[in-house]
């Protein structure tokens, strides 16, 4: 069991939570299960290939999961997944 | 019969060794220490370059902390050649030193031989009264406060991140300030935007940061750019910066923004907020990554909230401006580990910091290349450019 950091512009999509907890040994497991339980954020995640969208880094406790092995980077009970999409609100 | 002061100074140089300039200026450039035990006013008017400076009465008490090691050559000199002959002895005969020579004909000799000298830079009385909690700092001092007080910093933006960040740079005495911004104070600001107040609703942004800080700190020069930063005039107001502070509201600009600074080579200290979280990161082309490193296409702009307006805890902008100031500060002093290549978040519900690492993505399609390599066209360009935030300004 993973814990999953939620992005403000995901939140609406999971209910407003900050944090999920998630089942997976690998990040892919992971996002996946996150999609099942919450299906709005499939298409925010994944591209119609499957793959991570660009626009969305996702990161192993502090590490880059694409520096890792993606969406295969083994994941262990105590690991936070970082979910993290670009934000630009400066000075509205 | 004591002898008299010229017979005693006679006596003294035939017991310590002197030197010429020339060869003084040699033995400099082979490590010799040379210090100038002159006055400290003297010393103000122009001194040799690198040399270190003891008054002469402070030989005995402070030689030891600048010269530590007594094997170490030394060479002193002062406006003539007599005052750092006396020196000589103290060092040589009272403080057990082993190599000190005294420069003869001192700096007034030094000087019409046509060598270089140093006149340092000096604060004024005020300037010293205002400064003096940074003065006091080992990590800022003199040499530090000089820096800031040269140092160009661009604020895009005197809004939620600028207003915090513009007061503390100029306090902290930034030299220059420009400040980009085509909005006036509207009245929805004043909840985060400390820098506009009240009574200057209504008015260009620019000039009402300007009054704000020229009422605080004098020394700032304020530069003020009232336009919206876009393709057509980023190369005209960029240039000359030594550090970019960005609070941009939108991503077709912060792209622009990445592209024109990797090609200048003008390190950008970045903040986002949104509701109670920010993000802080420093994108200093080729030291670290770059915004395309870390965002190589923006969000869709259902995904992307600076489309629209959003709240935003007023204190928020606060925090996140001053952390900016903060690495800015950094940045220019050259002190302690800045946000290079990490990105730092913010949670103020939960008061809590966590940080990710950002890596250089090695085929970035911008800071992978040489910075005269990049063309004005493909600037801030990136794919779906026309269609992204349709709407958003």
């Amino acid at each position: 069991m993973a814990t999953v950091k939620i992005p403000p512009v995901l939140r609406p999509s999971v209910g407003g939570e900050k944090e999920l907890s998630a089942e997976g040994d690998s990040v892919g497991e992971i996002l996946q299960a996150v999609a099942d339980m919450h299906p709005e954020t499939r298409s925010q995640l994944f591209s119609s290939d499957g793959e991570l969208n660009r626009y969305v880094n996702v990161y192993l406790n502090d590490e880059d999961v694409r520096v890792l092995d993606g969406l295969d980077t083994k994941v262990g009970a105590g690991d936070t997944l970082v979910i993290l999409p670009a934000m630009a609100g400066g000075t509205v | 019969m004591s002898p008299s002061g010229a017979e005693l100074l006679r006596q003294i140089k035939s017991r310590i060794d002197e030197i010429d300039p020339a060869a003084a200026r040699e033995q400099a450039s082979n490590g010799a220490v040379v210090v100038d035990v002159r006055e400290a006013e003297e010393w103000a008017a122009g001194h040799i370059p690198g040399a270190k400076h003891v008054p002469k009465s402070y030989i005995e008490t402070r030689i030891e902390g600048t010269v530590p090691d007594r094997s170490q050559h030394v060479i002193l000199y002062c406006q003539s050649g007599n005052r750092s002959a006396w020196a000589a002895r103290t060092m040589l005969e009272d403080l057990g030193y082993e190599h000190v020579e005294s420069m003869t004909g001192g700096i007034t000799l030094w000087k019409d031989r046509g060598y270089e000298v140093e006149v340092p830079r000096t604060l004024t009385a005020e300037q010293r009264e205002r400064y003096s909690r940074h003065l006091l700092l080992p990590e800022v001092g003199l040499d530090g406060q000089q820096k800031l007080l040269d140092a160009k910093v661009l604020l895009l933006g005197a809004g939620g991140l600028g207003s915090p960040a513009a007061l503390y740079l100029a306090a902290a005495g930034v030299g220059t300030l420009g400040i980009v911004d085509n909005d006036d104070v509207d009245l929805s600001n004043l909840q985060r935007q400390v820098i506009h107040s009240s009574e200057r609703i209504g008015i260009p942004k620019v000039d009402s940061a300007e009054q704000t800080i020229t009422a605080l700190n004098p020394d700032v020069q304020v530069r003020k750019y009232a336009l919206r930063l876009g393709p057509e005039n980023i190369m005209d107001v960029l240039p000359g910066y030594d550090i970019v502070v960005d609070g941009l509201d939108n991503f077709p600009t912060r792209y622009l923004l990445n592209d024109a600074s990797v090609r200048l080579g003008i390190p950008v200290v970045s903040a986002a907020i949104l509701g109670f979280e920010g993000q802080l990161s420093v994108f200093k082309p080729y030291d670290g990554p770059c915004y395309r490193c870390l965002f190589p296409v923006p969000p869709p702009a259902e995904l992307a909230p600076s489309c629209g307006a959003n709240g935003v805890l007023g204190v928020l902008p606060g925090t996140m401006g001053l952390l900016q100031a903060t690495e800015v500060v950094k940045l220019i002093l050259g002190e302690g580990e800045p946000l290079i290549g990490r990105l730092l978040m913010y949670d103020a519900l939960a008061a809590r910091f966590t940080e990710v690492r950002v890596r250089r993505d090695p085929d970035c399609p911008i800071c992978s290349r040489a910075p005269e390599s990049i063309s004005d066209e493909e600037m801030g360009v990136f794919p779906d450019y026309e269609a992204f935030c349709a709407g958003a300004h």
